[in-house]
Order: structure tokens, then sequence, then C-alpha cells
């Protein structure tokens, strides 16, 4: 790893922006999404900011079972996130396609279409657990992984 | 010089900072006033009606409840109903009780959660910190009482799947009174803050004649002053045996329905004791079959958002022919245009969100006549042309029998 690349690490591991897209989703893990970076669970003391554009962001939260009709929209709008970018599948339809797996216009599973740094199922996740799978995921590039 | 006369077209859409899920907005703009908008939806589509017709009524219920995340009792009480309604099940009245609790806490939690969203959208995210604050408290109960935060799974075919025991009233209670403070503070927050009466007043205008016209639904018909909700007109679960007023307004604007989501919150506190007060003892459900007899219903909601409809057909097996859902927003989306013309841009966010949309909902397969060299078969026709089609290819599969096709 370059001096430049662990820079940036470090920065991304303080201030981990992110990227709400819903693929397909319920809304369920949307308001939970929002609702953990609200002040009863606050995201924020974390750094994780809520981002609009996908050039902005390091990490994409995305729920949904990734629709046909949105499988192309997330490969563009991932193609559009700045290098290192990561990618958390939020809720169990994200994961593998939950309740979902098998309806003909659902590709169950946001790694099918792009690859995916975290997983964080339940129906919908929590934000608890929200909030463990982003700790974790920032664990993990604390050790460079 | 710029041309005035120019149209710019403004691609919004489908992932945008403004709406959390994903629809897409062709605006022509001359300026900065809308001259026409094109919406294009089905991002979301998923076939959960073709899904329902594939799955038995028992695992139709889960299904039917994620179709929305923030109404899923609305469309799985609606569902039920309807299927209940053709099997001829008789519903005891403690579980028509707990359906209305159930279904009145999810009207607090989205309306509370409206009105966070409509404040972030006009740049006013303190709003939006305090009511998702808020919102916790019936978020937490919801959780104590079902078993999840989201997604309840309250409903089976026949009644609830649980009982809410007599020592949780005294919590529910206690809620509902801090709940109750909490939004006297917004409606004085609405009616004395400068600032949000200037920003909201006149945006997104839609005249009865309009609501009417377009069919609007819910809180957006009554904004504009259409008397209309289907808890009052056609009474489901416990809501014939309650005492509420229908609020209405008259101002036909955003600010109009910020005013009718807090008087329906109030309204909706005193229907919460109500249900206390009165609700009987008994079963809480009763056994149903796993084969729905041949048959056909048509269920109404009010779900928060406006009457939702949900239309089964049985056909004698454990799985319905048909399951259709026709979401408030479909019926609240077509006013939208009407309420952007001539608007600025910059009132989009806001006038989209004061339907209080919701697209997973919305995002259903529909056949428009006459469009395109596009055509509908039925049945009959599609096993006619799949057999012309393998015949053409060599394979003969006319003695085959198919799903759906009578045996004797």
């Amino acid at each position: 790893m370059s001096l430049v690349h662990r820079v940036v690490r470090w920065g991304q591991r303080k201030s981990p922006w992110i990227l709400h897209f819903n693929t397909g989703a319920c809304n369920a893990c949307d308001i939970e999404i929002i609702a953990a970076l609200t002040p009863r669970f606050d995201l924020e003391r974390f750094g994780v900011l809520l981002k609009g554009t996908p050039r902005h962001c390091d990490i994409m939260a995305c729920s949904g079972p990734v629709t046909l009709q949105i499988e192309s929209r997330i490969r563009r709008i991932y193609e559009q996130v700045p290098e290192p970018k990561l990618v958390v599948a939020v809720g169990t339809c994200a994961t593998s396609g939950g309740v979902f797996d098998g309806l003909y216009n659902v590709k169950s599973g946001i790694d099918k279409v792009i690859p995916v740094a975290a997983y964080i199922p339940g129906c919908p996740a929590s934000p608890q657990a929200i909030i463990d799978g982003f700790a974790k995921l920032l664990k993990t590039l604390e050790e460079g992984k | 010089m710029p041309d005035k006369e120019k149209i710019v077209r403004v691609p919004i859409g489908p992932q945008h900072p403004a709406l959390k899920e994903p629809e897409s907005f062709m605006v022509d703009l001359q300026g900065e006033k809308i001259s026409s908008i094109a919406l294009r939806l089905g991002y979301n589509h998923r076939g959960i009606e073709k899904g329902c017709e594939e799955r038995t009524y028992v695992q139709d219920v889960y299904l039917i409840e994620r179709v929305c995340g923030i109404c899923s009792h609305s469309h799985s009480t609606a569902f039920v109903q309807a299927v209940e309604e053709i099997a001829g099940l008789d519903v005891p009245p403690r579980a028509k009780y707990i359906r209305t609790l159930i279904g009145e806490l999810e009207r607090v939690h989205s309306h509370l959660l409206w009105l966070g969203v409509a404040g972030h959208e006009i740049g006013f995210d303190t709003l939006l910190m305090y009511t998702w604050r808020d919102r916790e408290l019936v978020m937490d109960l919801l959780a104590e009482l079902t078993g999840n935060r989201v997604h309840y799974a309250m409903n089976v075919i026949g009644g609830v799947k649980r009982d809410v025991p007599q020592e949780q009233f005294a919590r529910i209670t206690s809620v509902v009174d801090a709940l109750e403070e909490r939004t006297k503070y917004y409606v004085e927050l609405a009616m004395t803050e400068e600032t949000l009466a200037q920003r909201l007043s006149g945006v997104g205008y839609l005249s009865k004649e309009d609501a009417e016209r377009f069919g609007a639904v819910g809180p957006t018909a009554r904004a504009s002053g259409v008397d209309r909700d289907t808890r009052r007109d056609d009474p489901y679960a416990a809501y014939g045996e309650l005492e509420f007023q229908v609020v209405t307004d008259t101002r036909c604007d955003v600010f109009g329905r910020a005013v009718v989501r807090l008087g329906e919150l109030m309204q909706t506190y005193s229907m919460i004791r109500q249900v206390l007060k009165k609700m009987p003892d008994g079963p809480t459900s009763v056994r149903a079959p796993l084969k729905i007899p041949t048959g056909e219903a048509v269920s109404r909601y009010e779900a928060p958002r406006g009457e939702d409809v949900h239309y089964v057909r049985g056909n004698g097996t454990d799985k319905p022919e048909r399951a259709k859902v026709r979401a408030p927003t479909l019926a609240n989306l077509q006013s939208v245009a009407k309420m952007l013309e001539n608007g600025y841009l910059a009132d989009l966010p806001i006038v989209v969100a004061a339907i209080d949309p919701c697209f997973s909902c919305t995002d259903r397969m529909v056949a428009v006549r006459g469009t395109s060299e596009s055509k509908t078969m039925n049945w009959e026709e599609l096993v006619q042309y799949g057999v012309r089609w393998y015949r053409e290819r060599g394979i003969d599969l006319s003695n085959v029998k198919m799903r759906g096709e009578v045996t004797a």
C-alpha cells in the first residue's frame, strides 16, 4: 500500500461518507438507515455522514434485492464512486433476496451485480445491527484488510 | 441574451438526494418554472402480485406485508380481510381491536416520519431530528407489542398472531400521552413558525375539483377539502365502534397537508385510548382453512397515505388465482403533475414529498390499452401460443397438462 493509499484509508476510516441507495427495497431498511442517523442511534458519532451524490461518498449502503430495472443504474452509480469504495448490503433481501427470492423481476442480492464488502442481515436490519455492521467494517479498514 | 422561450430538460433520479426511493422525473424548465413533468416509475417493481399466485396464502401474508415497509400492517390487513371474506371467516372482535390498535400506531409512526421528511425537504433539518427522535417511542412500543420494529407480522388469516395483554395497556397509554404532548408542540410550531408557513403556503396547489378529478385519496385529498375517509365511509376492523372526526382542510396546499396530518395524529391518539378502553375479551384468532374456496373479494383500508385497495380471487386451492394491490400513492401521483404545473423547480422535492409518496407500494404492473404493438393474452391464448411456438421448433406440447388447466 502506497503512502497516498494509507492516508486515504485513514481519512475514510475516520469519516466514512455514505450514499444511501434503494435498489428495490420495501422502504423498511431505508427508514431504519435514516433512523440510525437520527438522534437516538446517531451513526454520525462515528463520522458517518449521509451524502447525496455518489461522487462524494466512500460507502454505498444499498437496500433491496436489485430489480431488473435498477440493475444498470446500480452499476453506473457504483462506477461513479471514487476509489477506494465499499458496498454494504443492508437487509436480508439485499443479502440474498430474502422474501423476494424467486420473483421474476429481482436479482436476489446486491452481490450478483457489484462486489459487496459487508452484509447486514435482518428484515429489516435494525438500527443497532446497522451500527454494528458499520463499526465492524470500519474495524477491518483499521486492520488494513 | 438568454432565450426566454428555451426549454431545458432536467433529468432527476433514479438516485437523487431529495427522495430516498428510486424514481425518475423528466422536468422541462423554462427558466426556473416547470413547464411540464414526466414521471417514470417501475424501479421498485419486484413482481409481488405474480409471486402471490405462486405461493400459499400463509406465505402471501408475509410477502404482501413487504409491499411497503412503512405501511406494512395496512397491506397485510387489507389482504387478510379479503381472504377472510372469501373464506367466510368470522374474525373475533378482540382480533379486530388489536388490528385497529396496531394500524393506528402505524399511522402515528408514518405521520411523524412524514413530518420529519417534509422538514428535511425544506431545509429544516431540526424538525427531522426532533420528529424522528420522538418517533422512536412508538417504534419501541411496536417492537414490544409485536416483536419487530417495522414488519410487525401481526396478521394471520382469521385473526392476529399475538394477544396484547392487559399489562401492556399502561405502557401504551404512557407512550400515547408523551407523543400527544410532542404533537401539540408540533401543531403550535406549524401554526406560529413564520418560516414554515411562508415556505409551505401556496406551494403545490390542488383545487377540490382537481383532487376529485384525479382521484386523490388520503390526506392529499382531505387537505383539498374532499371529505373522504374509508375508516368512516366503509368501516372495517373496529372503526365502526370508535368515535373520531375526519380532519379536512381547505388550504389545498402543502401547508394544508401538514395541518391535516397533524390533526389526524391527534385523532389517532384518542382512537388508541378508545381501543384500549373498549377492547373486548375473547380469542384472538379462528382457525383458517389452508384451502380457500372459489370466490373474489375487494378490501379497502385507510392506510396512512390514503385508501389502499386489495383484490383477491381464490380458486379452491391453497394459492390465490389473482392478487391485486392498488396502493394510495398510485392514486395520488396523478395529482402531482397538476400541483407542479407552473411551479418552481425548488418546490419539486417538497411537493412530491407532500403526498407522502411510497414508490415501493406503487410499482405494480399495469397494462395500458392502445399504446404500442404489445398485446395482452389471457391464459388460454398464452397456452395456445406456447404450444404453437414449440411445435414450430419440432416439440409437441399439446398433451402436456399445465398449471391452471381445469381437470375434470
